[in-house]
């Protein structure tokens, strides 16, 4: 069981190196993007895998955490790269 | 007590002169002023008779007892002597200011505060038997002196001198005060008497000679020594009553008192008589060289004063050989402190003199210009005779007091070479340098009369139709001038009541009382002495070279202006003001990353010499876990990341790849169990993230700026340092890890965080309860953080309405 954990481990660091890699070669902002969005869902993973090998319920919230902020942060990513910025000003959109 | 009284007496009256000065404007301010300085006098007359006869009078007020500062009164002969100077000239002085300042025209509630507070730092001074003490009421000299030179602030030479006096006897002042200091420490006591008893042991002490030197830097820039005299001519724009009293007759003495004070102490060692003697020589023939060339009335007597403070310094040396040798030349060496203090009350007499002639010359002609002078004997004939009492005595003639001591003088020079001491050579060359300055002093003490008040009258020069002084104003001089004759005639009543106990005082080995000393004063001394024919010889030569003074004054105009001690001291003082300036501009250039180089470099090198030089370095491999392999891989993830922000020319790119090491942080967070950090870590991470996005628009892009600019290339030195800055923080990481000398007290907190607190989640106890303190004032921070942000996004935008100029400006 433990083993099969550890290998699990192993794959999803080999698939964060991959995830880094495209984060740092990009060639485009997207694929950037992307690839920290992938990152997120790759420690939701990581941490849940160690949250059993810890035999630990505390980084449950961790995961819920990462979950929601990996969200919002692609979402301002996203709409950063739309819109050039995150939080419409008002005054702006009315001229 | 009453003797520390009699000290602030002046400055209690001082308190209420400006209220005398502006509710009784009918009579002049000095009138009420003279009481204090005429009751001083009195007080201290009294203790004439019973200091004569040895006994010392004490008095102490306590001030910082846990430190041993104490106001300790000590008044033995020299200080008496000192007390009746400045106490009685400065009667007088004070009398002469009244008819010399107009009462509507000067600011003299100033004046007399100034004066008063002088008068009771002088005192103080000679008085205090407390080092510390002393150098408090020293310093007290020196802003008071200031004050005074620079009392008619509105002219730019006064405000010069006043600098130029301050800036060096201040500096001479703190020199003496670590000298003080260097004998505390040699000593254990602060008294004066005290180290006096504990002198002939302190020889051995390495730092003997340094606090010898720093003392002596003290007493010769304050009595105006080669080659710190520069000061003295330039303090000469100081009202003529402040010249006469604290730049003849009693401040520039104080570094003379220094000297005669503490001879029981140093003159144990070679290095203070041969300099005392050596500068009080140099300053001699130095001062009397240059008097002639003056031709400002105050100049000439300036750079006399300077000479004379400088024959008695000499003096003063001499009498410290008293405590080198044995047998009958101690008595011929006491004889020059005898000559020396003998000497210094004659020159407070006739100088004095001569400095209130020179104000009435400059008040009842409007000019000191010795060029524009002459003639004016018949016009004041009072004026007249008592200057001419004044130089001929300065000059060395009798029948007037200057001739007995400049006769004690040549006398005191000559057995120098009779006895035996070493570094004879020396010694040889000392009565020359002694005569010549002699026949020096002769000249411009003729020149100062003959110039003034002889030849023909040049009245179309000068302001003012000149005519004798009102009567009030000649008191003082006349006074004065009346002294000089009379202390020709009867010496030894000076003697005996003044100078014998001053002299037993500084010759406190050899005499233990003023009865003990048994030279007396004589005019004649028979026609074998040779003192006599050496003056006869001045009087000759003189007289000759004054005759040739038009042909040969010229060459002191040869003399290069660049090697002038005056512009040493201009070139120090804006050269330093430069060169700090040049300093400043060099390493202030304005720019951060040139700061933050400092810093860093800094912080390295201090940190790594440390580390090795105090043998702080260690590597210990006990206490190490074992590393795990999802360790290694999230380190690889962690350094990739922080790489690409290094090496990227995207903005974008560095942001999300900071935000990479944000959220891998946060798993490592987790993986060492820590699961609040790891979710605060996490939501922090993504707010910062947004907010270098918010930022993001506005800033420039990284490879459209700085791409193949000058500015960004990489640079050897900010690498070099930052690798440096990494490795010190690595290193000391490694060997505060590798020393651990006590165990972690977090075992406490794991047993007592639900007994003792009631919770469950250890961190959260920590930080709200065992030390919830921190986190009050974090908290602080962040809303100081909020208001900051929104104060500062309001208040610009403000200033957008309000329009540019702002904006410029800053």
């Amino acid at each position: 069981m433990n083993m099969f954990l550890w290998i699990a481990v192993g794959a999803i660091s080999v698939s964060l190196i991959g995830f880094l890699y495209r984060l740092m070669k990009g060639p485009s902002t997207p694929d950037r993007v992307i690839a920290l969005d992938s990152m997120g869902v790759g420690l939701i993973a990581l941490v849940g895998l160690f949250s059993i090998l810890f035999d630990s319920p505390f980084f449950l919230e961790v995961i819920l955490l990462l979950a929601i902020i990996a969200y919002i942060g692609t979402i301002a990513f996203s709409k950063f790269t739309e819109k050039g910025v995150i939080i419409e000003n008002d005054r702006d959109a009315n001229k | 007590m009453i003797l520390f009284m009699a000290i602030i007496l002046p400055i209690l009256f001082a308190v209420f002169i400006p209220f005398a000065y502006k509710t009784i404007k009918s009579i002049h301010t000095g009138w009420f002023v003279l009481v204090a300085p005429v009751l001083l006098f009195l007080f201290y007359l009294r203790f004439l008779s019973p200091i004569q006869q040895g006994e010392a009078q004490l008095a102490s007020v306590s001030w910082v007892p846990s430190l041993d500062f104490n106001f300790d009164i000590h008044i033995d002969g020299l200080s008496l002597l000192f007390s009746l100077l400045i106490t009685g000239i400065g009667s007088l002085v004070v009398l002469y200011s009244i008819f010399y300042l107009d009462k509507t025209k000067e600011k003299l509630g100033n004046f007399y505060v100034y004066l008063l507070m002088f008068m009771s730092a002088m005192l103080g001074v000679v008085q205090f038997d407390h080092t510390i003490a002393l150098y408090f009421f020293w310093e007290l000299t020196s802003i008071s002196s200031f004050l005074l030179i620079a009392y008619w602030y509105k002219r730019d030479a006064s405000r010069f001198g006043a600098l130029k006096s301050m800036m060096i006897t201040v500096s001479g002042g703190l020199m003496m005060l670590v000298g003080f200091l260097l004998l505390y420490v040699m000593t254990g006591t602060y008294s004066i008497r005290e180290t006096v008893a504990q002198a002939s042991t302190l020889v051995d002490s390495p730092l003997f000679t340094v606090a010898i030197v720093l003392v002596l830097l003290g007493a010769f820039t304050k009595s105006a020594q080669f080659p710190f005299y520069i000061w003295l001519p330039d303090a000469m724009e100081a009202p003529t009553p402040v010249s006469a009293y604290l730049h003849s007759a009693t401040m520039v003495k104080a570094g003379l008192y220094l000297v005669a004070r503490f001879t029981p102490i140093f003159a144990f060692s070679e290095v203070w008589v041969w300099l005392v003697t050596g500068i009080g020589l140099l300053t001699l023939f130095w001062g009397s060289f240059f008097a002639v060339k003056q031709t400002d009335l105050k100049g000439i007597l300036a750079f006399s004063t300077v000479s004379q403070l400088g024959l008695i310094m000499s003096l003063l040396g001499l009498g410290g050989f008293a405590y080198l040798v044995t047998g009958s030349a101690v008595e011929t060496f006491t004889f020059a402190t005898f000559a020396a203090i003998f000497h210094l009350f004659n020159h407070a007499t006739f100088k004095g003199s001569l400095f209130m002639v020179a104000g009435i010359v400059d008040h009842e002609t409007g000019t000191r210009d010795i060029r524009k002078l002459g003639g004016l004997m018949s016009l004041m004939p009072v004026t007249f005779t008592v200057a001419m009492i004044g130089s001929l005595s300065m000059a060395g003639l009798p029948p007037f007091n200057g001739f007995l001591s400049k006769e004690m003088f040549l006398e005191a020079v000559l057995s120098l070479i009779s006895a035996d001491i070493t570094m004879m050579t020396i010694a040889y060359s000392v009565p020359i340098v002694a005569w010549v300055a002699s026949v020096f002093t002769f000249i411009y003490s003729i020149y100062f009369v003959w110039y003034t008040f002889m030849g023909t009258r040049k009245e179309d020069q000068l302001p003012k139709v000149p005519h004798e002084a009102p009567i009030g104003m000649l008191i003082s001089p006349v006074f004065l001038a009346s002294l000089v004759v009379l202390v020709f005639f009867v010496p030894n009543v000076i003697g005996d009541w003044l100078v014998k106990p001053a002299t037993a005082a500084i010759q406190s080995t050899t005499y233990a009382s003023a009865a003990d000393i048994e030279f007396y004063i004589k005019a004649w001394h028979g026609w074998d002495a040779p003192a006599l024919w050496l003056t006869v010889g001045v009087v000759l030569v003189g007289f000759l070279l004054y005759k040739l003074l038009p042909k040969w004054q010229p060459i002191y105009s040869k003399w290069p202006e660049k090697f002038t001690l005056n512009r040493g001291y201009d070139t120090l003082m804006d050269g330093s003001l430069n060169w700090n300036r040049a300093l400043s501009d060099r390493f202030m250039t304005g720019s951060i990353r040139d700061y933050l180089v400092y810093m860093f470099a800094g912080m390295a090198i201090l940190g790594i010499t440390t580390l090795f030089t105090q043998g702080g370095f260690a590597i210990s491999t006990d206490n190490l876990a074992p590393i795990r392999l999802f360790e290694v891989v999230l380190t690889i993830i962690l350094i990739g990341s922080v790489m690409a922000i290094l090496i990227t020319w995207s903005r974008l790119t560095a942001v999300i790849a900071l935000g990479g090491v944000g959220y891998t942080v946060a798993l490592f967070y987790v993986i060492f169990k820590a699961p609040d950090l790891a979710l605060t870590q996490l939501v922090i991470e993504t707010i910062s993230v947004a907010l270098f996005l918010t930022a993001f628009y506005h800033l420039p892009k990284l490879d459209k700026y700085y791409k193949g600019k000058e500015d960004n290339r990489f640079r050897f030195g900010n690498f070099l340092i930052s690798v440096a800055v990494g490795l010190t923080v690595t290193l000391i990481g490694i060997s505060a890890y590798s020393q651990r000398q006590l165990t972690s007290i977090s075992e406490f907190y794991k047993e007592t965080v639900y007994t003792e607190a009631g919770g469950g989640n250890i961190v959260n106890v920590i930080l709200v309860d065992y030390r919830g303190f921190d986190t009050l004032f974090e908290i602080g921070v962040l809303m100081i953080a909020s208001i900051g942000i929104i104060s500062m996004i309001k208040l610009r935008l403000q200033k957008k309405k309000k329009g540019a100029v702002t904006n410029e400006v800053e």
